[in-house]
């Protein structure tokens, strides 16, 4: 689905992707995980055609939908538009089906999307990506600034979504707990470079990530 | 009285003709976050070009229609100087526009001369309550309410409409979502040429215009257009009417040069007043 190999991305002479190479597969759940500045929203940016890569190849088969940092919503636009404005590159403009996936959308549909909360706000974030009836949905720190509870309810949507549509999933996340949760496999990003990849539960088990991002013991640890 | 309704008459039209070049400036503004300083000189280019066109036989109808037209394509190419580079800044292109101004000041010289030119427009005039209306007054407010209207429809009810709106909201999220931001400024500058094309085709044989004129054309439109907070044409209609009425009343009561005094007032007050708001300043400290 998502085929990336040697991926570098340079802003001016500082580099933000040092060799990067990643895969997700149809129907996969995959994590990003890293620490702020680590490469993930540019990944992302990259996947997107937003920034240019310097080297390296990216392959994408069947359509990807960003979710990008911090909602990125029409603040002044109904939540109705902005649903409507993800199936911009074609298909059904028909936003009812996400009423139906979010019904907590429903009644504020005319509402402008700039007036909703945080976690409405990421529902209508993500609603948008997914009018483009996309393969694969990547969505870039869906947990920020939102209250635990709702972060459990988007991601058991998404979750449904994973296993009722086989929608592939690549979550970017600074809340490693969250993503090794809930993904099959997941990368840990540091610097611009890969610096661990494998099975989620496994990645959980690891001494280096735990000490780097769960909150793990330091002491001892190589 | 009769002299205060016929002030009122004459500022109306005048006034309308002072939202079309403000809706143009807003629309441009709205879609590229750019203040189009070229947008007076795309109606002396309709003006100039419609009485070309007249001159040559072509009947009234099609030589506006084809004026207007070459307003949004000259409305283009500004745009492609002013957004078409990557990375250019609003402030950057903002100077670009009047760099492309400037320029078409030798442009209409060589083309057409440095003396002013006009056509006639409807004449004749309708009386109502005793008091003699002309009918190009009457031909330019209506097609002022009628593009207005077909503005704010093609703004609140159509998918290119909400799409280009999306590009001044937030033009990454507009990107992600696959629409061409460039294409669609240039799209917003087309539309901006054609307003101001229309205003131009309007007011010309009411007024006279030289290649000079586009200064208190935009000046006039720059003042409406901030009336209207640079956000929805629709409001831009209502800054140009109050501009055009009180700039009329002024020059009825007291003196015709005081007229475009009170376009720069107006403008300055706003500005000062907007820039003192508690949200600028805290714009700026941040």
């Amino acid at each position: 689905m998502i085929h990336v190999e040697s991926l570098c991305v340079q802003y001016g002479t500082a580099v933000a992707l040092d060799g990067v190479s990643l895969n997700v597969q149809a129907g996969e759940k995959v994590a990003l995980i890293g620490a702020n500045g680590a490469g993930k929203s540019t990944l992302l940016n990259a996947l997107s055609g937003i920034v240019a890569r310097k080297s390296g190849t990216i392959r994408i088969d069947g359509r990807l939908a960003h979710v990008p940092e911090g909602r990125q919503l029409f603040p002044e636009l109904s939540v109705d538009d902005n649903l409507r404005l993800g199936a911009f590159r074609g298909g059904d403009r028909n936003p009812d089906w996400i009423y139906q996936l979010l019904p907590e959308l429903a009644p504020r549909r005319r509402q402008r999307a700039g007036s909703l909360s945080g976690g409405q706000q990421q529902m209508v974030a993500i609603g948008r990506g997914l009018m483009s009836q996309p393969d694969v949905l990547a969505i870039d720190e869906m947990s920020l600034g939102l209250a635990p509870i709702v972060v459990q309810r988007l991601a058991a949507q998404l979750i449904r979504l994973n296993a009722e549509r086989g929608l592939a999933l690549l979550l970017v996340e600074q809340s490693a707990r969250l993503a090794l949760s809930l993904c099959d496999r997941a990368y840990v990003l540091e610097t611009g470079r890969v610096v661990a990849q494998g099975p989620a539960a496994e990645l959980r088990d690891s001494s280096f990530v735990e000490r780097a991002y769960l909150g793990g013991p330091v002491e001892g640890a190589s | 009285m009769s002299a205060f309704i016929s002030y009122l008459v004459h500022g109306i039209s005048v006034g309308c003709g002072f939202a079309l070049v403000a809706s143009g400036i807003i629309i441009i503004y709205r879609v590229t976050r750019v203040v189009n300083l070229a947008q007076g000189m795309f109606s002396v280019v309709a003006g100039f070009a419609a009485a070309t066109l007249l001159g040559v036989g072509l009947p009234h109808g099609l030589a506006e229609l084809g004026a207007i037209g070459l307003a949004a394509a000259v409305g283009v190419a500004t745009g492609c100087v002013a957004i078409a580079k990557p990375g250019t800044s609003p402030q950057a292109s903002l100077i670009a526009t009047l760099g492309v101004g400037i320029f078409a000041y030798a442009v209409e010289i060589l083309g057409w001369g440095d003396q002013p030119r006009s056509f006639s427009g409807l004449s004749g005039a309708y009386e109502f309550w005793g008091i003699d209306v002309p009918k190009q007054y009457l031909l330019v407010t209506l097609v002022t309410f009628v593009v207005f209207g077909g503005l704010e429809a093609f703004f609140e009810r159509t998918y290119t409409g909400k799409a280009l709106s999306a590009c001044a909201s937030n033009p990454y999220a507009a990107r992600l979502q696959g629409i061409g931001v460039l294409r669609m400024g240039l799209y917003g500058f087309a539309l901006g040429g054609a307003l101001g094309g229309v205003a131009g085709v309007l007011l010309t044989p009411l007024q006279p215009i030289s290649y000079d004129s586009d200064v208190s054309l935009f000046v006039n439109g720059f003042a409406s257009a901030i009336l209207a907070g640079l956000k929805r044409p629709v409001l831009g209609l209502v800054g140009g009417l109050v501009l055009g009425i009180a700039e009329s009343m002024v020059a009825g009561y007291a003196k015709a040069s005081y007229q475009s005094s009170l376009a720069l007032l107006l403008t300055l007050a706003i500005l000062v007043a907007q820039a003192t708001r508690r949200e600028a300043l805290h714009a700026v400290e941040e």
